[in-house]
């Protein structure tokens, strides 16, 4: 055990669970409307908001209107599929 | 990895995939900016997240035993207190209690009635997953009526358990709390709000929320907001607060969707839709009418 048997958060310790994934969520950046409504309810909190590259501006539903779209940090993704079925507008599907 | 939601309790656990457990948490713990120490009875949250020698946990995490999340709360909130009296503290952490429904429902009762009977600054947040999940799914005190277990398992002269789930809310508004409210891990900003609420209620607090198991419930990892939503909609689990003895119902459907909407989601409930269990569909779907006629009655 560790001095005074209190054990410190160490990100680096933690198991990295993306090896559990079997299928893989895939963004569709021309639907994601950036409603962040799988943000929270991702169990791993993988679920990040970012800045839209120009090409994705240009090839979504309504150009320059959503500035913002979801993306996955695959390093810790079980791939359980919560988001896919969070979905308002369906932009997430699970691929193998 | 998400950092506002990691600030206390971060990504690497070992939950299942699909498990609404995290989110549960990370809500709760993110309804206050304040410091938070955390109690934890034993029960998948526990297990699942301080793997030797990894810890989820970036707050202050106690783990004692099975039945003693509130106990150890309430240990916490007397040394806070002693501590603050003495001019060593010069401001309280918040306290937050987690508890299965087995670590609460069960063998933590009387450690969550005496906590709450003296009155110590706590809130108990209990996830109900209606089972001894991380053990293999055994019955608990919150397993519904005619659900397959592995201590109560389904046969030819059996449909499952046969008594019905205790009424929690009651048990704990017996206390004269001044604050506690049923949620669903489905309905995420309802919970927040809750878990604010009663973190500023001075005195203890306590939240109950439902967390559909995607082991052991038997349905898709994808599926626990879909299947807690049903739990709701079909009053299976409504969502209210009791406020200094006042109930709040936060979802009134003009309609309310039939249980089996609900039981046909999950494998557990499978054996129901055999011709011979008729009548147990039709006796649970009498008692949810019941219990949330009676409900609107104490409105």
């Amino acid at each position: 055990m560790e001095k005074g048997a209190i054990i410190k958060h160490d990100q680096d310790k933690a198991p990295k669970t993306g090896d559990w994934r079997y299928l893989k969520p895939e963004i569709d950046a021309s639907k994601c409307i950036g409603c962040q409504t799988c943000v929270p309810h991702c169990p791993e909190a993988v679920m990040e908001m970012r800045k839209r590259i120009e090409t994705e501006i240009a090839a979504g539903v309504e150009p320059g209107k959503e500035k913002k779209i979801v993306e996955i940090d695959f390093e810790y993704c079980k791939g359980c599929g919560v988001c896919t079925q969070v979905c308002p507008v369906k932009a997430i599907v699970m691929k193998k | 990895m998400n950092k506002d939601l990691t600030k206390k309790f971060s990504s690497g656990h070992a939950t299942c995939a699909g498990c609404g457990i995290p989110a549960i948490v990370r809500t709760v713990l993110g309804a206050t900016d304040e410091p938070v120490i955390v109690s934890n009875a034993t029960g998948c949250l526990e297990v699942t997240t301080t793997i030797y020698p990894a810890t989820s946990w970036k707050v202050p995490y106690i783990h004692s035993v099975f039945g003693n999340a509130a106990a150890t709360a309430a240990g916490i909130d007397a040394a806070q207190k002693a501590l603050e009296k003495s001019g060593k503290l010069k401001k309280k952490a918040k306290i937050v209690a987690f508890g299965g429904d087995g670590g609460t429902y069960d063998i933590g009762l009387q450690a969550l009635s005496g906590a709450l009977e003296r009155g110590h600054d706590f809130l108990y947040v209990c996830y109900d997953n209606e089972g001894y999940m991380n053990t293999g799914g055994q019955r608990s005190g919150a397993t519904p009526y005619g659900a397959n277990t592995e201590t109560a398992p389904v046969g030819s002269q059996s449909f499952g358990k046969t008594q019905q789930r205790k009424d929690l809310m009651e048990i704990v508004k017996a206390h004269g709390i001044k604050y506690l409210a049923q949620a669903n891990v489905a309905y995420l900003p309802d919970l927040k709000r809750k878990a604010q609420k009663a973190l500023n209620t001075p005195g203890p607090s306590f939240l109950l929320v439902l967390q559909p198991c995607t082991q052991i419930w038997k349905f898709p990892t994808s599926e626990y907001v879909a299947v807690g939503k049903l739990a709701t909609e079909t009053n299976f689990w409504p969502l209210y607060e009791i406020e200094d003895g006042k109930y709040i119902i936060n979802n009134i459907a003009k309609e309310p969707k039939p249980i089996e909407e609900f039981l046909k989601t999950q494998g557990r409930f499978k054996h129901l839709f055999k011709d011979a269990n008729k009548d147990v569909i039709a006796k649970i779907q009498n008692d949810v009418n019941v219990s949330w006629e009676k409900l609107q009655k104490k409105v």
